[in-house]
């Protein structure tokens, strides 16, 4: 498993750049906001969670058609299938290597771009919760629905379809405790939902992502 | 006697064939006499006029836009379970028609929303989980259409019906949630069941009775389709195999 992980770590940071991308996308993103909204501060400063989540969910979700489609070109896959390791794991360490790579870096980078979009001070620290608790379900599901499209030629517009409504009540709660963090009110409800959420999105869908992936192998 | 006898195509299209007329004949009049019967035959509402007679074709088709996701639910997990090819094929069927009883849930509501709310759309709980019932449609539908196998195609679609459900009902109390989170209470939402008196209540059930069975039918027809579609292709295979 942890070979397994290390590889696609390496892979990740090595080859092709894959492993900045979705930071740049969600720095791109950010910066586009004032463009398009105006640059009055309140403003941003009241848009800016829900803002930065959905930058979040969208650099997510554009990496994920790398997740599993090279090993499905290069036939990875198949020996990944069939090798000890049950394909359960495998997905889950899939999952977890694309939120090592893309969703910790967007964890991190959020306080910055936080600051471009005059994020209130006692906001910063319930963003960063609330995305590091919801970024791993983020990756999870999206693998599920790379999973799904993996066998498809263009299969990214389509996963996006799929993916977005699955994200919906993470989006909903993860920028709710974003925002009432922002706004200086009580956090505890919807951050207890959206660790709910992630933890069981996190024990649940790589059986799902498994299921799926087998039917695309066979 | 067993259900599972309709699991074989030829048993299900003999039967679906023998029923169907009289499905057809008994929706048209249930959904006719429903229609008639409350626009011309109830009172106004006295606040809300006669727009409130919308709620004839609101409600019903709200109620098969659910209904029908439910539908597919069951039908997916047969397929996952027992492998009936029919099931998979229904659970295909049912999904278009789902997309058009949620557009015609959300289209009403707007229709009806206009002059009660002086909106067209707000992000009320109810019309958002439906707009995102509409999405989980247009997925489901999507998948199908984008994979050539149909084996692979009923075994991934059935899965994402299964997933899309649990997510369906969490985005519902989400929704509900983050709703109650902007505004206090929920000021235009109206639990129409509650409010609705008995002159009204009638030709509603009448209505909702006739979308039931007008379903009932499409899927029954649908499937059948689905099923002739399923041959032709099989026969031009294996005319190009002899060939």
């Amino acid at each position: 498993m942890i070979a397994l992980l290390l590889r696609d770590l390496k892979l990740a940071f090595r080859a092709g750049g894959g492993f900045g991308l979705g930071l740049a996308f969600f720095l791109i993103v950010t910066v586009m906001v004032p463009f398009s909204v105006g640059p009055q501060s309140e403003l941003l400063s009241r848009i800016a969670p829900g803002v930065l989540w959905l930058g979040a969910l969208l650099a997510c979700l554009l990496s994920l058609d790398r997740l599993l489609a090279l090993d499905w070109e290069d036939g990875s896959l198949d020996l990944l299938a069939t090798a000890p390791l049950p394909l359960e794991s495998t997905v889950t360490i899939k999952a977890l290597a694309h939120w090592i790579t893309t969703g910790l870096p967007l964890v991190l980078a959020a306080p910055v771009l936080g600051v471009l979009l005059n994020l209130p001070v006692q906001g910063f620290l319930w963003l960063v919760i609330s995305l590091l608790l919801g970024t791993p379900a983020l990756s999870v599901i999206g693998t599920f629905g790379a999973a799904l499209t993996v066998g498809l030629k263009r299969g990214g517009l389509l996963m996006s379809l799929l993916v977005m409504p699955l994200y919906v009540p993470t989006l909903i709660f993860g920028s709710e405790v974003a925002r009432r963090g922002a706004e200086g009110m009580a956090v505890q409800t919807p951050l207890l939902l959206l660790a709910g959420i992630s933890a069981a999105s996190i024990a649940l869908l790589p059986f799902a992502s498994a299921a799926v992936l087998r039917v695309n192998l066979r | 006697m067993s259900i599972w006898e309709y699991a074989n195509p030829k048993k299900f299209l003999a039967t679906s064939e023998k029923v169907m007329p009289a499905l057809w004949v008994s929706s048209a009049v249930l959904i006719t006499v429903g229609l008639v019967w409350g626009f011309f035959f109830t009172p106004d509402d006295y606040r809300q006029g006669s727009t409130v007679k919308i709620i004839f074709l609101h409600v019903p088709s709200a109620l098969m836009a659910i209904n029908a996701w439910f539908m597919m639910l069951v039908a997916s997990l047969v397929w996952v379970i027992r492998r009936h090819h029919v099931s998979a094929l229904a659970a295909r069927a049912a999904a278009p028609i789902g997309v058009v009883m949620t557009v015609i849930a959300l289209i009403t509501g707007a229709i009806w929303g206009q002059p009660m709310w002086g909106t067209w759309w707000a992000w009320d709980p109810r019309l958002t989980s439906f707009l995102v019932l509409f999405l989980f449609y247009l997925g489901y539908i999507a998948l199908w259409e984008a994979i050539d196998n149909p084996d692979t195609a009923a075994d991934l679609t059935s899965i994402l019906c299964l997933v899309g459900s649990v997510f369906a009902v969490l985005s519902r109390y989400a929704v509900n949630f983050w709703n109650q989170g902007l505004h206090q209470g929920a000021s235009l939402s109206l639990d129409e069941k509650e409010n609705v008196h008995d002159a009204f209540s009638s030709p509603l059930y009448v209505c909702m009775a006739g979308f039931v069975l007008l379903f009932l039918v499409l899927v029954l027809y649908r499937t059948g389709t689905e099923i002739r579609a399923r041959r032709i292709k099989a026969l031009m295979a294996r005319e190009r195999l002899e060939a």
